[in-house]
């Protein structure tokens, strides 16, 4: 039990032990976590994935050729699994876009990846406004690893195309693959380019919050650094590498050396993973939920009501629609309706109040003018 | 194919269109045999010597053309492997120029000197290809450029005042450049590849290979080379080109084991072991590009430059320019393809030149129904009635 320093035991009211209770609770209920990856084929991402959760989710996995690969139109894979660790159980899921980049022609290649994160919203939408709430089960995608050619001069033709029909729907985290491509000097270079061309693109990416004030100096100037080092640049590997004297490490041998995955001056692998899985598991469900989840509930049921109504959209960063937008099937919603209707009454009597005030203006305008020319 | 120049060569197929009769030789010769006990030293062998010097003095033109995604390190190979800078800005990782929207053909030249040799390097780069969202037929303004280069040569050969060496701007090689995914190739580099290994030279280098493992590089290595032969692609050196059987296991060696050459290009100098080599610094080590354990840079340096530079340009001349040239002759009924030519040709009384042109037209059927025809033995289906 905690205990608030300076009161007596009749002054406690026991409200403080509220988050080991909510601790408990969740550690019960478990976890669920959905990420998603996608990318160019070939920049590392099983092996990632692999690392990051040191499981072996790609065993059966089979990489067709070039030629079956000319036919092959993207398709999305599901996996699961459970991973367990001191006590807490996370239902992992990972949604895999094979075929991603891979054809000749890849134009709206993107557009399934678009249809799946809006299923899930749908989804979601549709198991919040029924009867039984109990047991929802929340499919929706909580992160975006988008991974980035390390071989490249930054973000390519594609790679923007994608980000911007997907940066509003789900969190993206961009990434490097393979970085071991590339000499120090490089690497920052990329980055560097990487990050002048998200924004002049305007593609928002998922933006970890800043640490709380009351946190220790080390800890925030770390923070900073791990923000700065944003896109990551990644090397993954479940090898484990034994070099006669040294420790054993995961890593890749070469001829020349051996890049440690875990060592942040290699790679950014440990920046990643301790954003991604040690502080902001939480917070990318949490923005999910909160931000991504209910702009697209907003829009849905704006677009319900009245078609033309999509533009009187009222949150700032959300309002922006893309051009890849899939017409959203209709609910069945009925009260909803009626307070859709309420509002636009609300908002027509506005309209016209405003009308005529304008005309009121107009005609003391006049008058005005009159009166001069007198 | 004797590994004479291409110009020798091309003066003594034109002269033996001509049907004049040779006059006898002073000397009847002998029958030669390997074994041919010479009274005396003759000196023919000094051939190679003034051929050695006849090229020190002409120099020779070499283009390459580099074709593959940005950033796959095409600039810094080239520049690496001529050891000077002839491709564009490659030194400079922060290049601000965008992606072009279609593909770009830009030669650029530069005349390099070793050893008294003069060599004209013309390294044409292709920026834009496989850059877009859709490269369906980006290939076509690459093709269309080298059947330029052979419109343009046949169009000086086929002139009545020839020029005494003929510009040579034909592509004589293409390095493609295959990205280093560890899977196997991508659609486009089929595509690609299938379209153009009919009309040049093309070397498959993986490019960027310091991102594989020895295991990932062999694997990936014998993964490429099974795709291209199972979708019928021949790449340089040509199976069917090979000339005898010392040639053949040459080549079959670089064929099965060493091709693609897994490459890393670089332009930086680093101090190893008391020596300056070029290479990549990172901080688990330094790799060095012409070191064999670490890339297969060597080799291809070898291969391109030491050993089958002549081959490339005789390949080049010999087939493809001679494919291309018959397709031509041939679609054009027989005449070359100046046809004003042809008629001020008969007004000028040379009419055992035209003569010769009908000759070919009725070769034709020979050159064009055959297509095992053997080139090597070219001036023997030619000469005769």
């Amino acid at each position: 039990m905690w205990k608030m320093k300076g009161l007596k035991d009749k002054e406690y009211v026991g409200f403080a032990a509220l988050p080991n209770q909510l601790h408990r609770k969740s550690v019960k209920k478990g976890f669920d976590f959905t990420l998603m990856v996608a990318g160019e084929s070939g920049l590392g991402k099983s092996t990632l994935i692999n690392s990051l959760f040191l499981t072996n989710l790609y065993e059966d996995r089979q990489v067709p050729d070039a030629s079956a690969r000319t036919t092959q139109t993207l398709t999305i894979e599901r996996r699961g699994v459970e991973i367990e660790e001191g006590g807490i159980k996370v239902k992992l899921t990972l949604v895999d876009t094979p075929g991603f980049g891979d054809s000749v022609d890849c134009s709206d290649c993107w557009l399934p990846v678009v249809r799946f994160i809006e299923e899930q919203f749908e989804q979601y939408l549709r198991d919040e406004s029924g009867l039984n709430r109990k047991n929802i089960q929340d499919s929706r995608v909580h992160c975006c690893l988008y991974f980035i050619s390390p071989f490249g001069r930054g973000l390519r033709p594609l790679d923007v195309a994608f980000l911007r029909a997907v940066h509003e729907k789900v969190n993206v985290i961009p990434v490097i693959g393979k970085a071991d491509a590339l000499m120090p000097r490089e690497t920052q270079v990329l980055k560097q380019k990487i990050r002048d061309q998200l924004k002049e693109e305007e593609i928002n990416i998922y933006q970890f919050p800043e640490c709380d004030s009351d946190e220790d100096e080390e800890f925030k100037r770390q923070n900073e650094e791990m923000k700065g080092s944003i896109p990551f640049a990644v090397v993954g590997s479940c090898e484990v590498v034994r070099d006669g004297g040294t420790r054993p490490v995961r890593g890749r041998r070469y001829s020349w050396g051996t890049v440690e995955v875990e060592n942040p001056h290699h790679c950014d692998f440990l920046n990643l993973r301790r954003m991604l899985v040690q502080t902001h598991l939480q917070d990318l469900k949490e923005v999910t939920h909160d931000l991504l989840y209910e702009g697209y509930r907003a829009r849905c049921l704006q677009s319900l009501a009245r078609p033309g109504a999509r533009d009187r959209a009222s949150r700032s960063k959300l309002s922006r629609q893309s051009a890849t937008e899939i017409p959203l099937p209709m609910l069945p919603l009925a009260d909803t309706e009626k307070l859709i209707r309420e509002k636009d009454e609300e908002l027509r009597r506005m309209q016209e109040m405003l009308e005529k005030m304008q005309a009121q203006m107009q005609q003391s305008q006049a008058q005005g003018e009159q009166s001069d020319s007198l | 194919m004797s590994k004479g120049l291409p110009e020798a060569r091309t003066d003594a197929a034109m002269s033996e269109l001509v049907p004049e009769p040779r006059p006898k030789p002073a000397v009847p010769m002998k029958p030669v045999s390997i074994n041919s006990n010479l009274l005396g030293y003759i000196g023919i062998d000094t051939i190679i010597e003034q051929m050695r010097k006849k090229t020190m003095k002409t120099g020779f033109d070499f283009n390459i053309m580099v074709v593959g995604q940005s950033g796959l390190g095409k600039s810094t190979l080239v520049n690496t492997l001529f050891k000077s800078q002839v491709s564009r800005k490659a030194s400079s990782w922060n290049r601000e120029e965008k992606i072009p929207k279609t593909v770009e053909i830009k030669a650029i030249g530069h005349v390099i000197e070793e050893g008294g040799v003069k060599m004209k390097l013309t390294v044409i780069d292709t920026p834009g290809f496989g850059d877009q969202i859709n490269n369906e037929n980006c290939w076509e303004p690459i093709e269309k450029y080298i059947n330029e280069q052979y419109e343009k040569f046949l169009k000086e050969e086929v002139n009545i005042a020839r020029k005494k060496r003929i510009p040579d701007t034909r592509v004589h090689c293409c390095l493609y450049f295959i990205s280093p995914t560890g899977h196997s190739l991508r659609p486009l580099d089929l595509e690609f590849m299938k379209h153009l290994s009919k009309v040049v030279n093309i070397i498959p280098v993986i490019a960027k290979a310091d991102t594989m493992t020895l295991e990932e590089k062999s694997e990936f290595k014998q993964r490429v080379r099974k795709e291209l032969e199972v979708n019928g692609i021949e790449f340089y050196p040509q199976k069917e080109f090979d000339e005898d059987l010392e040639d053949k296991t040459e080549n079959d060696k670089i064929r099965q084991e060493s091709m693609p050459f897994a490459v890393v290009g670089s332009d930086k100098e680093y101090q190893v072991n008391g020596k300056r080599v070029l290479g990549r610094k990172t901080p688990w080590g330094i790799i060095e590009v012409e070191n064999l354990n670490h890339c297969e840079f060597a080799l291809l340096r070898d291969f391109v430059i030491r050993t089958h530079l002549q081959d490339l340009k005789e390949v080049t001349h010999n087939i493809h320019y001679e494919t291309y040239r018959a397709k031509r002759l041939n679609d054009n009924g027989g005449l070359p393809p100046n046809k004003k030519l042809c008629t001020s040709l008969k007004r000028s009384g040379e009419g055992f030149i035209l003569k010769c042109w009908e000759q070919v037209s009725h070769r034709q059927l020979v050159l064009t129904s055959d297509p095992s025809t053997n080139w090597g033995c070219k001036s023997s289906s030619r000469t005769g009635g």
